[in-house]
């Protein structure tokens, strides 16, 4: 776009433009109205209806490329008449030759690895603004984009060039109608004036506007509300480093700012040339044309062909040739001059000529290094050029991508033609186009050479898709009676037990350092059986250190043996940062912290569990409380997962009663909760079923009989079963509660779980008030799945609500015989104290990450009537029983 | 109160090849008296401009007749369907299938 187009644009859209008249007003309504009606009917064509029109258009475009460039410079006097028949012929043949075998109809593409199709939707009616410098090759082009998109298109075209724009329009329409485009859908504005575009910017019916032209369109049209696509004027810098090939580059730079006589804005503007080369590349230029001005001779000539005042190139020199311009500046060049070259010194309004000249006047720089060259064409760059155009010339691919990462430029072209080059198709693989995407620094939405994406709502068909799951669980499990003797096979130069006094004392100790492989060290180091703190951790990472320990044994409940996980975390990453491992997620697999993979001593770690409830032994989690700012930091990570888990009865033989309770209904509220989770799947389905089952049958008789070998044996195994079912499938809104419950008021973890456990199961199975989000289940399922546990147990009922009532009638009685509390008042907290506690409790319940994988979403309060329900402890199914007899 | 006046309602099939001429003709019929056309468009498979604005002139001339004349058109494939909805039209016509 010429100068002239952008002064007068900035005069002229800056200022309020008057309505049209009456009578333009219907004229313009008219146009939109044909376009409307021509874009819908279009919405019934097929891809063959489309290419078969547009194949059409573009042999009626070549056919009249001579006679559209003729008109475009006897009506715009700008440019060269052969040079526009082959833009003509460019925007024909190169733009046909890329979209013949685009698919712009229906689906578009599709990526079937991820179930996802994209389908073409047409935007309707486009209002587009052609510039002077490229009228009918622009107008050519954008006709062929709009029928393959199937859109119809209201052309403004600049207001010294509409004669021949309405022509490339006319041989366009005539072409795609008579092959079956609906009528209408191409249309130009006769004798256009700035309150046209104003009007039809803003006019309903135009779904986007496609500015080509100077900053005034395109700042108008961004201003417009409407979508639009704008593009504008460049500034083009030009590196000759001198690696280059320096004829062929001089001559690529002769064609280009030539072509057109320079009216492509892609052309170039400033030729910064290393002083190795600056003589050598001048004295080229000459012997082919160019004529090299001298100093007095480039002042003249900047005098001239730039305003002082604005800084910008004067309209009169806009495509003229080179002779004509020295003739008017009064310079004395050969006949046949192609070319002006300027040596300037600088960027900026000292050097006027360092500015866009969209004539054959270029200004030249020489610089003394590498670094120098590239400060200044980024100072052309940014001197009007951002966004736009930039070229390289040479053979040093360092330097090409340093100058292609500094430059902010939407086409960077190396040993290429700029205009021509920009253009796509011809010198490179650049989408072809006529109007360039400069993206913000040129105040743009693209960088992108438009074309037909551009015309197009891409809509994307998103199927659902079948997440990836896992069931990960250690490598080696060893369970029943005796297994500890397994620990032999494992050759170790040092081993650290890790464990608690008690244990130490009641000679579990003993049985497992007497099963460790022969010629093994070994240290017991004996922590507090409560939750580790990070004193605890460090002494034991000073302990594994100072034995250089390549196995760890982790003989205890939970606590301990999540001690030992985060021990073996510290040792082997010292630098692992457990607060920031301990940021919360969403899902596993696209968790923001990433646990650290290196391991410095690649120790093993074997745990031998104590109590049958936790699942610590094949869980990937691990609970620090930390003191120093009272709160507990939850870590989860598959690599936190013990390396072989033994399950050896003999080590709970003597858990007292109240434990086995407590540790037995943590085992069973683990597979209940993974059973209904949103993570379920029929790996950890299979798991939590058998668990629960081994719950229901051997808890009871464990507790009753603690002597029972098989009673315990089995249960051992179904706390580790049950913890290979959370560790995969996770818990859920009873953990949550049960935690909360257990930090407020010191409530162990598996009495808290029994005290929420029969609310829970009644909460699940209603309709939820809110569903959760959850990819991984069709459907709410909760309901039936504990009427499948239901079936399992032999509980009986006819319905799922049946079998739902009789599942925690079952575990209401499971409950009772275990001699539970079955109401948070029977603890002795009183209820006003209760109350008190409660908002502080909802809050930690609901910032709890268990219940993220619960089928029902928790909200507020319904969390606080759960724990009411716990508080008083309503037995659910009595109480129904109870409705149902009254009524 | 007024009792109103029976409806019978005028069924007209319309013929994709000559879809206008049957649009323009009943037009031309419409008087004014309280009445309900059905246009049948199961052989229409595709409209141009020229039906949409013979379509557009029968609404117009239908809503000048104090709205007595009630337009339904049915069986309209769900193509020519966005293609009335595009061009605003389907507010001035009742569909059936």
């Amino acid at each position: 776009m010429s100068v002239s187009e952008a002064v007068d644009e900035r005069i002229r859209i800056s200022s309020i433009p008057e309505p049209p008249s009456p009578e333009r007003i219907a004229y313009l309504e008219n146009l939109v109205g044909h376009a409307r009606t021509a874009a819908a009917v279009f919405t019934q064509y097929s891809q063959q209806d489309v290419d078969r029109i547009v194949r059409a258009m573009v042999l009626a475009g070549l056919a009249q490329a001579q006679h559209l460039a003729r008109l475009a410079v006897e009506e715009t006097r700008l440019g060269v008449m052969e040079d526009k028949v082959i833009k003509n012929m460019v925007a024909c043949e190169f733009v046909y030759n890329f979209v013949k075998d685009k698919r712009t109809v229906g689906v578009i593409r599709e990526f079937p690895e991820r179930n996802l199709e994209e389908i073409a939707e047409p935007i309707g009616v486009l209002f587009s603004i052609t510039p002077i410098t490229n009228p009918t090759s622009t107008v050519l082009f954008k006709c062929i984009v709009a029928i393959k998109t199937r859109n119809a298109v209201v052309f403004g075209p600049h207001p010294k060039a509409w004669r021949c724009c309405a022509e490339a329009v006319r041989i366009m329409y005539e072409a795609a109608v008579k092959h079956g485009a609906p009528e209408g859908v191409f249309s130009c504005i006769e004798s256009p004036t700035i309150p046209d575009n104003v009007y039809l910017m803003h006019h309903k019916d135009v779904g986007m506007i496609d500015a080509t032209g100077g900053p005034g369109a395109v700042k108008a049209a961004y201003s417009s509300g409407k979508p639009a696509l704008g593009v504008g004027p460049g500034n083009t810098p030009v590196y000759l480093e001198k690696s280059a090939d320096l004829n062929a580059a001089v001559v690529d730079i002769l064609v280009s700012k030539t072509f057109d006589n320079g009216t492509i804005c892609a052309s170039e503007q400033t030729v910064v040339i290393d002083d190795e080369i600056y003589d050598a590349a001048l004295a080229k230029f000459s012997e082919l044309g160019a004529h090299v001005c001298n100093e007095q001779e480039t002042k003249l000539l900047a005098r001239t062909v730039i305003d002082p005042q604005t800084g910008v190139m004067q309209p009169m020199a806009v495509g003229q040739k080179a002779t004509d311009i020295a003739r008017f500046v009064g310079l004395n060049v050969k006949p046949g001059t192609k070319l002006l070259i300027a040596p300037i010194r600088g960027v900026g309004r000292e050097h006027p000529l360092s500015v866009e000249k969209l004539f054959p006047v270029l200004a030249v720089y020489r610089a003394k290094s590498m670094d120098e060259a590239l400060k200044v064409c980024v100072d052309v760059n940014h001197a009007g050029g951002l966004g736009h155009t930039a070229v390289i010339f040479s053979r040093n691919d360092a330097v090409i991508h340093k100058f292609g990462e500094l430059i902010n430029a939407g086409r960077i072209l190396v040993n290429s033609p700029g205009s021509i080059g920009a253009l796509g198709g011809v010198y490179n693989d650049l989408v072809p186009t006529f109007s360039f995407g400069c993206g913000t620094g040129g105040g743009n939405s693209t960088t992108d050479n438009v074309n037909i994406y551009h015309y197009l709502n891409v809509k994307r068909l998103a199927r659902r898709t079948q997440n990836h799951m896992w069931f990960r669980v250690p490598n080696q499990i060893y369970f029943n009676l005796n297994a500890v003797e397994n620990l032999r096979q494992f050759p170790s130069r040092s081993t650290v037990i890790v464990t608690s006094a008690v244990l130490e004392q009641v000679g579990h100790v003993d049985v497992v350092r007497r099963h460790l492989a022969p010629e093994t060290r070994v240290h017991v180091l004996v922590i507090p059986d409560a939750e580790p703190e990070n004193k605890v951790i460090r002494q034991g990472v000073e302990t594994l250190n100072a034995y250089h320990a390549d196995q760890i044994v982790a003989l205890g409940g939970g606590s301990v043996i999540d001690a030992a996980k985060i021990m073996k975390l510290k040792y082997e990453s010292p630098d692992a940062d457990l607060e920031e491992l301990a940021a919360p997620f969403l899902d596993l697999r696209k968790r923001v912290v990433q646990y650290p993979t290196e391991k410095a001593h690649g120790s093993r770690l074997i745990a031998i569990s104590t109590t049958s409830g936790t699942g610590s032994e094949v869980t990937p989690f691990a609970v620090l409380t930390d003191k120093e700012r009272g709160r507990k930091v939850t870590l989860a990570d598959y690599s936190l997962t013990p390396d072989v888990a033994i399950v050896d009865p003999q080590f709970v033989m003597s858990m007292p009663k109240s434990l086995t309770a407590d540790t037995g209904i943590d085992c069973l509220t683990h597979a209940l909760e993974a059973g209904v989770s949103n993570y379920a799947s029929p790996y950890t389905d299979s798991n939590a079923m058998q668990a629960i089952r081994l719950a229901f049958k051997y808890l009871p008789v464990a507790y009753e009989n603690p002597g029972d070998q098989e009673a315990r044996s089995m249960m051992h195994n179904a706390a580790c079963i049950a913890g290979m079912a959370f560790s995969n499938a996770s818990v859920g809104v009873n953990h949550a509660l049960a935690h909360a419950l257990g930090a407020r008021f010191g409530v162990p973890h598996g009495r808290a779980n029994a005290l929420m456990l029969p609310h829970v199961i009644a909460y699940n199975a209603a309709v939820p008030a809110k569903f959760m989000p959850s990819p991984y289940t069709q459907g709410y399922v909760a309901h039936k799945k504990y009427a499948t546990v239901a079936d399992l147990l032999g509980l009986g009922g006819n319905t799922v609500e049946e079998k739902v009532q009789n599942l925690i009638r079952a575990t209401e009685r499971l409950l009772d015989r275990l001699e539970f509390p079955r109401s948070i008042a029977e603890l002795g907290i009183s209820k006003s104290e209760f109350e008190r506690a409660l908002p502080e409790m909802v809050q930690s319940a609901f910032e709890d990450p268990s219940w993220r994988s619960n089928p029902r979403m928790p909200l507020m309060n319904e969390l606080v009537e759960l724990f009411w329900k716990a508080y008083e402890g309503r037995a659910i199914a009595e109480e129904e029983e109870l409705v149902e007899q009254t009524v | 109160m007024a009792v109103p006046m029976p409806v019978t309602p005028m069924l007209l099939n319309i013929d994709e090849s000559r879809a206008v001429e049957a649009l323009r003709e009943l037009a031309q019929k419409l008087d004014g008296a309280p009445c309900e056309v059905v246009l049948d468009f199961s052989s229409v498979q595709r409209v141009d401009s020229s039906v949409i604005d013979a379509l557009a002139d029968l609404a117009r001339i239908a809503n000048k007749n104090d709205k007595a004349t009630k337009l339904v058109l049915r069986n309209v494939n769900v193509n020519v369907y966005k293609v009335l909805k595009l061009v605003k039209l389907t507010g001035r016509f009742a569909f059936v299938s």
